[in-house]
């Protein structure tokens, strides 16, 4: 039984809202003080929310824990509080071992600095020991692909090539335990693929991770126990595919659902978008779909000047922005028929076990296809999660690793059988 | 933080335990995790150094140009035009004698105010003792204040002002403007993080204190009877410690001195202690 590197008891984090906006100034807080000097002492009760709650968790050596949720769910904050970023206000923590953590790409980066220096600046803000970076200096250069450039100020690389950098550095520190927070969010699709064999590396040299992610596909692969955090509380702690059916349960939309008013409705004259979301065959609006599940788009939009020929479209894109497909509205109850006011919803459904794992964003527009008047278009409008649980029912079988491919259907296949040896 | 840190000997194979709590009352000062550390120091004022001195021929120029200028303008209207005494010394030595060191202060303490928040970035990504950050900021000057130094001495000796062995001092005083900049610094370093208009008071509040220095003035004008309250400027004793030390003119260090030196360590502790109360809070303000 290995050894507990991380311990968690009822740790908690408050926070006031507002607190950001410091709009307080020094002469402010000293009238105040000099106004009412009690007032200043009393805590008032002021507006405040709980980011993390009573989570208690304990995370054995050599584990790849995953720490899924929704945005606002805690994940980041719980990483801060155990990278020492920010205090805890209830609960206390306790860490064998020596902790690094990567919340962004490019931490310390300064563009006056080549990237030589910048490798030495970042890499020892991060953790490493001068002695260390020499010693790997070349490996980081040569991850980075960027040998040319090495001595240019990085204010003159592109973003790709600052990522580059940015990350190999990252890469290439060798902690205990390693808390990764989205980063792999970055980078054309080669790169993430070199990132996560990179962790995949650090996994198998027995280091601990703590590893968030919005990319579920990404911490399925990596991960084998997986935390499930919601509104600042551990709602599930398991294997990560347990986990992962409990997150499909849970999902509750925000960025599932876009609606507007009246009075800021995208459109013109003749059309107005009023709602578009992704539901559940069941009309739940989700986040997160089984990938063995149908997916239904709706937009709701209100035709305020009859007597026009109208196309709803959708178009879907993934996480690198590959276009998946684009889809026109041929229903015939309405094609070919002037639209008369009202309001209308067009549901648009994608089957199940047809598209792959990820993460897409909806493109939604109304068009009149013999003018080619759009009347609206929205990118990026609403997302949404496809997840496979591997249960073994999808076109994945059997199958654990990743599997590329923007669709993945689950096709037929057919095989015949002779018995006994053919010449 | 309630940090307890059974750590052996950094870059040891030794296991770390760290534990991590809400703060209670007072803690501890922690300065051993501030060692640890030393390394990130250094690079924390390299990459200010280096930034610093990447810009152009005119930037570089201006450690230079800047104190000999102002010396030049005070030369001509404090000393010239108004006759303020100047303890038997040319106006010139007299001047760069307070404006080298005074310079360095000035700047030390504004870099100081703003360094935390210029570095919330870093800060809010990555851990290491927030302290760092303010002894980089007093501690970069240092090369500006150098190339001074070599200027003063030149200037000094070319208006026939020997150096004497008092000069050896001169280290001592640099030190004690450096402790009274981070000291004020960890003040308006933290304050600044909390309320945004600190940064500018602080240029603001330099300029007077300017003037509460004996930088223009020797402070053999202040009535002996007043004398004690002056001292408590800290920098009022570094100036007056540099030019004697320099020049062999004027007072020798006395109770003026001690008087200064412990004002220094006041403000430089509570610094300490207010700066670490404040640096866990920082974080969720910026």
């Amino acid at each position: 039984m290995s050894q507990v590197v991380i311990q968690t008891e009822g740790l908690g984090k408050q926070y006031r809202r507002g607190l950001r906006t410091s709009s307080r100034t020094l002469r402010d807080a000293l009238v105040r003080l000099a106004h009412s000097p009690l007032a200043a002492l009393r805590r008032g009760s002021e507006d405040t929310f709980w980011a993390l709650r009573d989570v208690s968790l304990e995370v054995h050596e050599g584990e790849v824990l995953g720490l899924i949720g929704r945005n606002g769910a805690g994940k980041t904050t719980l990483l801060k509080i155990l990278s020492r970023i920010t205090r805890p206000t209830a609960g206390w923590a306790e860490i064998r071992g020596h902790v690094r953590s990567l919340l962004e790409v490019g931490t310390g980066f300064h563009g006056e600095l080549t990237g030589r220096e910048n490798t030495y600046l970042s890499g020892s803000i991060l953790g490493m020991t001068k002695r260390e970076i020499d010693r790997k200096f070349d490996e980081i250069v040569a991850f980075a692909e960027i040998d040319k450039f090495i001595d240019t100020p990085v204010k003159h690389y592109s973003s790709g090539m600052y990522v580059r950098l940015a990350f190999a550095v990252a890469a290439h520190l060798e902690p205990e335990i390693l808390l990764v927070d989205e980063v792999l969010a970055v980078g054309d699709a080669q790169f993430q693929k070199k990132c996560l064999g990179k962790m995949e590396e650090v996994s198998h040299k027995g280091r601990t991770i703590l590893f968030v992610s919005h990319n579920a596909a990404a911490v399925a692969r990596l991960c084998s126990r997986c935390i499930l955090l919601q509104s600042g509380m551990v709602l599930k702690d398991g294997p990560t595919h347990e986990v992962m059916s409990a997150y499909l349960r849970s999902g509750l939309a925000v960025s599932a659902l876009r609606e507007w008013d009246a009075a800021d409705a995208p459109g013109d004259e003749v059309v107005r978008l009023r709602c578009v979301r992704v539901r559940s065959a069941q009309g739940e609006v989700s986040e997160t779909f089984d990938i063995r599940r149908p997916v239904g788009i709706d937009l709701v939009f209100d035709v305020i000047e009859p007597g026009q020929l109208l196309a709803p479209n959708v178009h879907l894109f993934d996480e690198q922005g590959v276009n998946v497909f684009v889809v026109i509205d041929q229903d015939p109850v309405w094609r070919g028929r002037p639209r008369p006011v009202g309001r209308y919803t067009s549901t648009v459904w994608i089957p199940g076990n047809f598209l792959a794992e990820g993460y897409f964003t909806v493109r939604a527009a109304v068009t009149t296809l013999a003018t080619m008047n759009v009347h609206f278009d929205e990118p990026d409008i609403v997302a949404f999660q496809v997840i496979d649980s591997t249960d073994g029912d999808s076109a994945r079988a059997d199958y654990a690793g990743t599997l590329p491919g923007v669709v993945r259907p689950l096709l037929k296949w057919e095989t015949t059988y002779e018995q006994g040896p053919q010449v | 933080m309630s940090v307890t840190e059974a750590q052996l000997a950094p870059q040891s194979s030794g296991v770390s335990l760290v534990r991590i709590a809400p703060p209670k009352g007072w803690f501890a000062l922690d300065l051993r995790e501030a060692w640890n550390y030393r390394e990130l120091l250094y690079f924390f004022v390299w990459r200010d150094i280096k930034v610093r001195y990447r810009q152009t021929v005119i930037g570089v120029m201006w450690v230079v140009l800047q104190p000999l200028l102002t010396m030049g303008v005070f030369t001509l209207f404090f000393g010239r035009l108004a006759k303020l005494p100047s303890q038997g010394l040319p106006y010139p030595v007299f001047y760069l004698a307070a404006l080298v060191p005074w310079t360095y202060f000035s700047q030390a303490l504004v870099n100081c105010t703003n360094i935390v928040v210029e570095n919330q970035h870093v800060i809010t990504k990555v851990y290491f003792p927030r302290l760092l950050l303010p002894v980089a900021a007093v501690s970069s000057g240092l090369v500006d204040f150098g190339v001074g130094f070599v200027v003063m001495i030149v200037l000094s000796l070319s208006y026939g002002v020997p150096l004497t062995r008092t000069a050896l001092l001169l280290p001592a005083f640099v030190l004690l403007a450096l402790l009274t900049a981070l000291g004020v610094g960890l003040w308006t370093s933290a304050l600044n993080a909390l309320y945004r208009d600190v940064r500018s008071i602080v240029p603001f509040a330099v300029n007077f204190w300017m003037i509460a220095s004996p930088v223009v003035y020797p402070s053999s004008i202040v009535p002996a009877r007043w004398r004690w309250l002056y001292s408590l400027n800290p920098m009022a004793g570094v100036i007056d410690g540099f030019r004697w030390a320099l020049t062999g003119h004027g007072q020798p260090p006395g109770p003026m001195l001690l008087v200064s030196a412990a004002a220094v360590v006041l403000v430089l502790v509570g610094g300490l202690i207010f700066f670490r109360r404040v640096e866990g809070t920082v974080v969720d303000r910026v």
